[in-house]
């Protein structure tokens, strides 16, 4: 069954969904709220992206430690995501630049776009959750 | 594609994000504390005053009403009511709420 591609009137429906994570992860609960949401997202078979701006891309970082703070290192979800078919991370250019990091500090595979591309791709959505 | 603000420029830096990432022709609103962007003589005047020239930009009337800061609207901004902030919505195909 193919119901991604073309589904017969009054079926499952296909939408593009984009998640705008721009908060650190542990300082609020932001970021674990998204992740949720995401996973829910794409157990439904929608077309999920996510993309990471201003502090949100330290979600991504490699290494987090959180047994000092008492919470839960969430970052290893990050990496089971294309388990979930989620495989379209963006990460914003000038995000990384501004906090000293590289595509070589984070712990998953990211596409890196300028703040044009990213504006694009935003305008091709049709929903958009911003956490 | 419509943009939505609603934090003061002097606390968080979404509206300077948006404003990098929002495309020529897209819509800006502001509302809550996302309107004190759009008054005069703020230090955000200028970047307002700017991006009016490819965006079509929008501030919530009840919220700078509320505010107190109506008359220092700057032109080129144009204000809606609640009314009108659901026609936007309406009319363009994808929104984004910035939090």
């Amino acid at each position: 069954m193919s119901e991604q591609q073309a589904a017969p009137a009054g079926g499952p429906k296909v939408k593009k969904f984009m998640f705008v994570n721009r908060k650190a992860p542990y300082g609020t609960i932001y970021a674990l709220e998204s992740l949720e949401v995401v996973l829910i997202t794409a157990t439904f078979d929608q077309d999920v992206s996510l993309v990471f701006i201003d502090d949100g891309v330290y979600e991504l970082v490699k290494g987090q430690q959180t047994k000092g703070i008492g919470i839960k290192n969430f970052s290893p979800s990050y990496r089971a995501l294309d388990g979930y078919d989620v495989e379209k991370l963006y990460v914003d250019q000038a995000s990384l630049a501004q906090r000293g990091l590289t595509e070589k500090d984070l712990l998953v595979p990211v596409e890196v776009l300028d703040a044009e591309q990213m504006g694009q791709l935003m305008a091709q959505q049709d929903v958009i959750l911003s956490f | 594609m419509l943009h939505i603000v609603n934090k003061s420029p002097f606390q968080t830096s979404t509206l300077d994000t948006c404003l990098r990432m929002a495309q020529p022709g897209n819509a800006l609103l502001l509302i809550e504390d996302g309107i004190y962007a759009a008054t005069m003589g703020s230090a955000t005047e200028e970047r307002i005053r700017a991006c009016c020239a490819t965006l079509k930009v929008y501030a919530l009337q009840p919220d700078m009403d509320a505010r107190g800061v109506t008359a220092k609207l700057i032109d080129g901004v144009t204000l809606v009511d609640y009314g009108g902030f659901v026609d936007l919505t309406v009319e363009h195909p994808t929104s984004h709420s910035w939090l």
